[in-house]
Formats: C-alpha cells, structure tokens, sequence
C-alpha cells in the first residue's frame, strides 16, 4: 500500500494576474512529494471550489496580490463550505496587511503567510496540519 | 632588492591569477542577482570590443553611452511616480500633489477591471474596484482624473494592455472635449500585449487580434498623436515575474522587433513608427549587471534596427527607456530598508542612462504606498540628481573593463535567445507553447532556491533578522464606499447618454473588427458617445474570442 500524499489546489481568485508566488509556492510543495492541482489565473470563488471539490483536494490555497483578498478569501470558504468542504485547510498568502491576515486567521483560515515567507515552512506547515485532521477523521471513523 | 619592474598587463595577469590561487575566500558563491559567475577582476582581455563601433561617443551610434550628447546636462530624467487607487477624483488628487512636489510626468496606475476591460459592474470585479488603480471605465472618468490638469502640458504614461487603445482613445477623445487638437499631446501608452501573455497576463483577446490592434494604434498616431509614444515595449513584468536580468534584456527586445516586423507588414515604413516606440525596464539590486543590460539594451536596438530593418532615422536606432525600481527586491520584513535598497537601484538606472524613472515606495509589499513612502521614494531620486553629482557627466562608467565585458556578455546572451525563439518558430509560437513562461518560472524557482539555502542573501530575511516583527507603519487602504461610488457613476452614464448613438459607435467597432478600417478611430467615436470600457471589451471578446494561457505547471 502506498504513502497517501497530500493534495493542494493552489488557486487565483479574481483578476490578479501576479502568478509568481502561486506557481513558486506549488513547484516547492510538488519537491515535498504533495500533489498539486494549479487553477490558473482569474478563477472565481465558485470556480475554484469546484475544482476542489473535483480533484478532492485537502488544502486549499489562496494567492492574491490584489487587494481584494477581504472580498474573495471569504467567499472561496463559503463556496467550499456549501460543498461540504468544510474540512479542507484553507490558508492564502500575497501582499495582505498584517490586520487583515488576523481577521481572516479568525474567521475559518488557518493560516495566512506574507512575503519573504521560506517555501519550507508552507510545506512544513501543510504536512503537520493535515496529518493532524488525518489523524483526527481515522479516530472519528 | 627593491627596485620595482614594470610588467606588462598579460605578465600581470598570471601574476594575479597565482596569487589568487592561494587566496581565502569569504563564504560566497560570487554571482550576480541572475546567477551568472563573476571574476575578481576584470582587465583590458575581457572588454576587447572596438570602442569606435562598440561605444562611440554619447548621442552616436550604436548609442551604447547614451542617446544624447549631453545627457542629463541638458535635462534631467522624467521623474515619474506611477500612481492610481480609488475613483479619479482621488487620483486626481495624488496627481496634483505630486505635481506640486515637483514631478515632471503623471503615470496612470489601473485597477484591475480596468486593465482586463470590464466596467467595475461586472461579476468578475467584485472587491476589485479601485485597489490597485484607478478604475476608469468610461471618457467621464476619464475627464474626473485630468481634471485642471493641463494635458497639453504634461505627458502622460498609462500602464494599459490588453485595453489600451480603448484608454488611450478615452483619453484623445477627453482632450478633444476640451477643444484640443490630439497632436499636442504628450505621453506612452504600455500596449506591450506580446509580454502579457508572457508575464503579467492582463489580457484582453488573443495574440493575433490583439497585435492588429497594437499596428492600428502605430498607424493612427503616426498621423494623429505624433508625439505620442504608441508601444512601451516592457520588461519590468518579465523581471517581476522572476527572469534572469539577460532574459529581460532578450525577451523585450525580441518583442519589440516583432513589433517593429508586424508594422512592416502592414506596409508602414519603418521609420514613420520606430521612434515612437520606447522601453520599460526593471532596476534591480545587482548593480553592475544592471548597468550593463541597459547599456546592452542600446547597443542591440540600435544594431538590429539600422541592419536588420534598414531604418535611416537615427530616432529609429535610439533606445529611449523609463524604468521602475525593482517591486521584488523589497521585503516585507523590516520595510524601512527598502529606501535604501531603492536608492542604489535609482541610482543604477541613473547611470545607465534613463529617460523616466520611478522610485518604489518601501511599504508596497504590504499594500499601496502612502503620501509619505512616495514623497521618499521621489525625493530620493530628487537627491540623486541634485546632490550626488552624478548627473553631470553621460556614461560614467564607459570604458571600465568589467562594465564593458558584462555588456558584451549580455548582447551575447540576447542574441543567443533570439535564436532559440526564431528556432522555435518566433515570438507568437513560443507564447502559445509556453516557452517563455517556462523560462521565467524557472529562474524564478532557482532564485527562490537560492534565498531559502542561503546562498543569496536578504537582509531581515535569511540574515540579519530581528525575529517576529510587528510592523508599526502606516497603511494606504481604500476607502470601502469606492465601488458603490464607481458603481453609481457608471449607472448615471448609461442613463443619460444618447442610446442610439451609443448603440450605433458599438455596432460600428463590431463592424470594424471584420475589416481593414482602424480599430483605434472606432473606439475615439464609441468614446464620444460615452461607450464604457467594459462594453467594448465584450464586443471584441465575443468577435476575437477569449485567450486561453497554456498549462506549463
């Protein structure tokens, strides 16, 4: 029997074309041995649930460097949520003021990460909290 | 025995070689930003270009040292703070007490419904409008964001793509509501597509019909807005999105030849539209590899298009340049230091011989600058110009061995991506496969690699850090009510423009994109009758198709 791997939907809500970040952050998570769905650019909230839920991903995250990551972080929660996705790690990163970061760290993030971040911690990160909510779902079950 | 004997360079050269042999070295690898191996020392050997055909004299051919004779003795560089957020009352606002600090050029800084051709009505827009630019939808907002600034007298640079003959005829259609004759104005306008797809991906339509549209705005403003700068062909995107400095240098330029290739096809002569185009390059961190490219960037330019094209305006064999510091280099940890990196890299572009240029404010890795960070930011190149000394003497570092060598090195290089790119069929082809994209995702990668081992440095990031930091600087945010604001003026124009006008401009672009007319001219009349941004966009989306990016991860 195989090692399950983690699988990632790294996801570009709205217009924000600055792709970098999100395509960096999936290559690093790949060399961690995590499956990664890229969306691609100018994907709503509704969009990139489906594709989530599609590809039954336990990590969703966000990039945006727009500045509408208040408007859209929120509704790409409530799209998964309404799709019974309510246990995937959602976590996001871009150029998001540090006030922001709490208030969406509060409200069903589990974590945001700010420029300069080391791709290491991300993965790090991913591979203890769903290892986590593994373990926790198996002693459910 | 003291007496000392002079040896030849050569001599000298293995002497040093030796002793370098046996030297200890710091724990380093020695490379530029880009990656590319230094040496310790450069000598005569490593620039053995011709200085009369490789540097000529300032304003000469190849135009290596600079495009003009006297360069900023005659004037100073355009010190261009690129600004926008809000609704264009508020731009409006930042654009006159920019004004009043004493820049010389405004720069438009579009929201992101803007530069993707949709009215902030859309159902894409939502949470967009404003934020990153100035949402301007229609030739009202247009005439909010100019309004009491005298557009006969100042140029003005917009940082549009995809939309960008759509802007740029709100903007001849507003100075013409003024009672101005379009001849006078002044300005660029980025219209660069073939790197949006490449890099910054504000899109609009495919390549194809996009570069038809890009030729019809060459073509009109050749006879229109002659002083009009049609294409700012740009690579600070390509940089941005994390190419190497040579790979900025070759993918721009391979863009602008392509440019210059299709309005030959379209039967223009060459020289009736090649100077107008300019350049939009990245300053970053690595100052000498900086220098050189720019120096570089001439140098090519100018060689391609007097032997390549057959151009006989010395204007057409000039590359003329603005150039923004570089948005990467900064950190969001201990932001402050960002002044200081921005100051080095203003300074390198200074010495490379810029036209324009823009200064980063340090607190744009956390959000949009305030008045304050971008008083800094324009201060600081106020500082270089008018305390340093710097800006009296044209190409300063002409003649050094090792700004020399890197320059050859860096044509060497671009010459030898513009024979990949033709091996793989040109610049379109290599879009559509991915190619470019690779590229710059690779570098990006390697680059990244080389911050989290350690092995590039950046200071307050992977050293000299100060741990968890709580920022206590001041952030620009947007006011909430700047939608329902945009949302209300767009509601009041479609109400009280002239229907059947504006219906009959539509049908007009819709008619125009199945035949040879200007596309440019049909959207000066949609802008007249108070067409929006958005709906034009639909049109030439519903008869060009949309742009589907090609998968490379």
């Amino acid at each position: 029997m195989s090692e399950r791997r983690i699988r990632v939907l790294v996801a570009k809500p709205g217009l924000d074309g600055h792709d970098r970040g999100a395509k960096t952050v999936a290559s690093v998570l790949r060399d961690h041995g995590m499956e990664v769905v890229y969306t691609g650019l100018h994907k709503t909230p509704a969009m990139i649930a489906e594709i989530a839920l599609q590809e039954d991903v336990d990590v969703v995250g966000l990039s945006i460097l727009s500045g509408a990551h208040m408007e859209l972080f929120p509704r790409v929660r409530k799209e998964l949520v309404e799709r019974g996705m309510d246990q995937v790690l959602m976590i996001g990163g871009g150029i998001i003021p540090q006030d922001d970061m709490q208030t969406l760290e509060s409200d069903g993030f589990a974590k945001l990460f700010g420029p300069g971040t080391n791709t290491g911690v991300i993965a790090e990160y991913i591979q203890t909290e769903v290892t986590k909510r593994w373990a926790a779902s198996e002693a459910k079950a | 025995m003291n007496e000392t004997k002079q040896i030849s360079i050569p001599e000298g050269r293995d002497a040093w070689e030796a002793a370098l042999e046996g030297s200890k070295y710091r724990d380093s690898e020695f490379t530029t930003v880009s990656g590319e191996s230094l040496e310790a020392a450069y000598g005569p050997e490593d620039a053995p270009g011709d200085p009369a055909s490789d540097l000529g004299w300032p304003g000469q051919y190849p135009f290596t040292r600079g495009v003009h004779p006297s360069m900023y003795r005659g004037r100073l560089w355009t010190m261009r703070q690129f600004a926008g957020f809000g609704t264009a009352r508020e731009t409006n606002a930042r654009f006159k007490f920019l004004l009043d600090h004493g820049q010389t050029g405004l720069s438009v800084a579009f929201d992101f419904p803007t530069l993707m051709g949709r009215d902030g009505d859309d159902d894409m827009c939502i949470g967009e409008v404003g934020q990153v630019g100035v949402a301007i939808s229609s030739i009202a907002d247009m005439e909010a964001l100019f309004d009491g600034i005298p557009m006969d007298e100042v140029s003005t640079s917009m940082t549009i793509n995809g939309p960008a003959p759509i802007l740029l005829a709100f903007y001849i259609a507003c100075a013409e509501r003024r009672g101005l004759d379009p001849a006078v104005l002044r300005g660029t306008v980025q219209n660069d597509i073939l790197k949006e797809y490449q890099a910054q991906h504000a899109w609009l339509v495919p390549p194809e019909p996009a570069l038809r549209m890009i030729i019809d705005v060459m073509e009109y403003c050749s006879e229109h807005v002659p002083k009009w700068n049609t294409i700012s062909i740009s690579g600070y995107h390509i940089r941005e999105a994390g190419s190497s400095a040579a790979q900025e240098l070759a993918f721009t330029l391979a863009n602008g030849l392509e440019y210059v290739r299709r309005g030959i096809e379209r039967g223009m002569d060459v020289d009736s539209f090649a100077p107008r185009l300019s350049f939009f390059f990245d300053s970053h961190l690595d100052f000498f590899e900086e220098i050189a490219k720019f120096r570089a960037a001439r140098r090519i330019w100018a060689r391609k298009m007097r032997e390549e094209f057959g151009a006989k305006d010395p204007r057409s064999w000039m590359l003329r340049f603005h150039t923004q510091t570089a948005g990467v280099s900064l950190t969001a940890q201990q932001p402050e230091n960002n002044i200081v990196r921005t100051a080095y890299e203003a300074l390198a572009a200074v010495l490379g011989g810029t036209q324009s240029l823009h200064t980063n404010s340090m607190d744009e890795t956390l959000s949009l600058p305030t008045e304050k960070a971008v008083k800094i930011a324009l201060r600081t190149q106020q500082i270089i110009a008018e305390e340093t000394e710097v800006a009296h003497v044209a190409d300063p570092l002409g003649g050094s061995y090792f700004v020399e060598a890197m320059t050859d090195k860096m044509e060497r290089e671009a010459q030898a991506y513009f024979d990949e790119i033709e091996k793989r069929g040109g610049v379109v082809p290599c879009i559509d496969s991915g190619y470019f994209q690779k590229e710059i995702h690779e570098s990006a990668l390697s680059y990244q690699r080389a911050v989290e081992s350690g092995r590039k440095k950046v200071v307050g990031v992977n050293c000299y850090t100060e741990g968890e930091e709580s920022l206590e600087i001041e952030l620009h945010r947007i006011r909430p009510e700047v939608e329902v604001e945009a949302l209300k003026g767009l509601a009041g124009l479609r109400s009280n423009r002239d229907a059947t006008n504006a219906s009959a401009a539509l049908d007009g672009i819709r008619a125009a994109c199945h035949s040879d007319a200007n596309l440019l001219k049909a959207f000066i009349t949609a802008a007249h009758a108070d067409c929006t941004l958005g709906e034009i966009s639909q049109i030439l989306r519903e008869e060009f198709g949309d742009y589907i990016e090609p998968k490379i991860l």
